[in-house]
């Protein structure tokens, strides 16, 4: 007879299969087994109050876990302890298989090189342009400058900014401002990356094109990711859509439906600190919960 | 938390982020490019209010004991008294606070801002430590850059002297700059630039940790802005007082 446990790892197991084949990779079963974020018991206190209350949960290889929630409800707290920006108070925190959770910040920086964090607002530093702010781990990094400018050139082509290039924060947008964030963030191409309410205070089609980038992240380069919003759209567009590229060389998106089901997406709710959900989002949609109910439909 | 527990947990604090900036002075990566942009801003940007500074003091010190000491017939020991002055004590003790208005302000605002814009904690998710890259160039400038102020703001102060004496009271020239040669000695020099280095790693340490240590949006860059500056005023007042016995007792002198 099969644990929960042990349905939850074969369902995952499955999950980044899924995503495996979807991108044409070659993976190491072994290694897609040993979950990208694992969250164990983790309690969180500030204050007093307790931010997060036995948070458990798993983000698999090449899966996007969309965490909703309200706000203060420990969803930024969350990957922040990912980052090892904050420490828990109790539990354990594994990136990879490795235990991060007492980690100094020496060792949490090597860490981090694995990582990549797009922060709500964009946190672009303000006194460097979008070319130094994309570039800048490769400067600390000591990499030579004609390899800094052509790596800085690809990932503002993936967020199709590379004509800001030359540009001051200041003078962006907030929608561009979050994009640099993303290109930022992807330097290294880190197989993990977290998005901080990345597309809260955006108009609908830069929301839209976050999302993209979010899809494309997952479908075609295996990321795995933690994607914390309160946005229903943007539930909406991770879990029913996915990026194929066409004949043409394009990148498509397209409807999951008779060609393919969407399982590389899932969710989980919170609320006060804790998970009120996890799952699929069908499952979500018909969750008896009053207050998922209110949240998803807003009244 | 109480007030002593509060303060001890800061002075606690305020230690290890010392240590650490101290220890990013030393370890490599060097940030020499932020640590020059630094000795500019702080150096070159703080020159005028430090020439200012000094020359008006110098020649109010001389308005004000001129006519105290022709009364005693020791006008001839002007230069030494004005000179003295600005040496021991009000050369490193006037820069340093015209630099904590000017610098500390700008550091804490600036690392405030940057905390509550999640700047600094993007820099540490994309694997810099922060006290290396920021902390530790402008504590290193400021130990750079604060003795050469507090030195041309001495010199600037016996011009001053120099001026009011000779422009205003008609006193001979040579006079005023002999009793200023003959009254300096090199333990007071060594102590006009031992002062400056003591305040200028407090004064980085204090305006980096209140930075650093923002909390609450924009009304917290503020909050700690101030609180910066209020503090590192008072902390070079007492660490003067605190020097100024400590080298009467290491020089042997009345520095």
């Amino acid at each position: 007879m099969m644990t929960q446990d042990s349905i939850d790892r074969t369902i995952d197991n499955r999950v980044s299969d899924q995503a495996a084949e979807s991108t044409f990779k070659e993976v190491d079963d072994t290694d897609r087994a040993i979950p990208a974020i694992e969250f164990r018991n983790v309690t969180m206190i500030y204050d007093g109050r307790k931010v997060l209350n036995d948070l458990s949960f798993k983000v698999m290889k090449g899966e996007t876990k969309i965490i909703l929630g309200g706000s203060g409800c420990g969803k930024s707290t969350t990957i922040k302890l990912v980052l090892g920006l904050i420490k828990p108070d109790s539990g354990q925190i594994l990136v990879e298989g490795e235990d991060i959770t007492n980690y100094n910040e020496n060792n949490m920086m090597k860490v981090r090189k694995k990582l990549g964090m797009i922060f709500q607002e964009g946190a672009l530093f303000d006194s460097l342009s979008v070319y130094e702010n994309v570039a800048f781990k490769l400067h600390e990094q000591g990499v030579p400058e004609e390899d800094v400018e052509s790596e800085v050139r690809r990932m503002l082509r993936f967020v199709n900014l590379e004509d800001a290039i030359d540009k001051m924060p200041a003078e962006l947008s907030g929608g561009m401002r979050r994009r640099v964030g993303i290109a930022r963030a992807l330097v290294g191409d880190p197989k993990i990356v977290m998005f901080d309410e990345p597309t809260a205070g955006l108009d609908p089609p830069t929301a839209r094109t976050i999302c993209e980038l979010a899809m494309k992240l997952r479908d075609l380069e295996d990321v795995s990711s933690i994607f914390v919003t309160h946005e229903m759209n943007n539930l909406d567009y991770l879990t029913s859509e996915y990026a194929v590229v066409n004949e043409a060389g394009e990148v498509v998106f397209e409807k999951e439906g008779e060609k393919l089901c969407l399982i590389n997406s899932k969710v989980l709710m919170m609320r006060n600190g804790e998970i009120i959900f996890s799952g699929t989002d069908e499952t979500l949609r018909r969750a008896e919960d009053p207050y998922i109910h209110k949240f998803l439909r807003g009244h | 938390m109480n007030f002593i527990a509060r303060f001890l947990f800061e002075l606690q604090e305020m230690s290890l982020l010392a240590g650490r900036s101290a220890r990013g002075i030393f370890k490599k990566p060097h940030y020499v490019p932020e640590s020059i942009a630094q000795m500019d801003y702080i150096g070159v940007g703080s020159l005028t209010i430090i020439i200012l500074t000094g020359f008006f003091t110098g020649g109010v010190l001389t308005l004000q004991t001129y006519q105290t000491l022709e009364s005693y017939g020791a006008v001839d020991q002007l230069g030494y008294l004005v000179s003295i002055s600005l040496v021991r004590e009000l050369g490193p003790v006037l820069s340093a606070l015209m630099v904590t208005g000017r610098v500390v302000s700008a550091i804490s605002a600036e690392l405030g801002s940057m905390v509550v814009s999640e700047q600094i904690d993007a820099m540490r998710a994309l694997g810099t430590d922060p006290i290396r890259k920021l902390v530790a160039p402008r504590i290193l400038a400021l130990l750079v850059t604060l003795p050469l102020l507090t030195m041309i703001s001495d010199v600037m102060g016996i011009v001053g002297g120099w001026a009011v004496s000779t422009f205003l009271y008609g006193l001979p020239s040579q006079m005023f700059l002999n009793s200023v040669r003959d009254g300096i000695t090199t333990d007071d020099l060594i102590g006009g630039i031992i002062k400056p280095l003591f305040f200028a790693f407090l004064m980085g340490t204090i305006a980096c940790h209140k930075g650093l240590k923002t909390e609450g949006g924009t009304v917290g860059v503020g909050r700690s802005t101030t609180s910066a500056v209020v503090m590192a005023s008072i902390i070079v007042i007492i660490a003067d007082f605190i020097l100024a016995r400590a080298l009467q007792l290491i020089l042997g002198t009345q520095t």
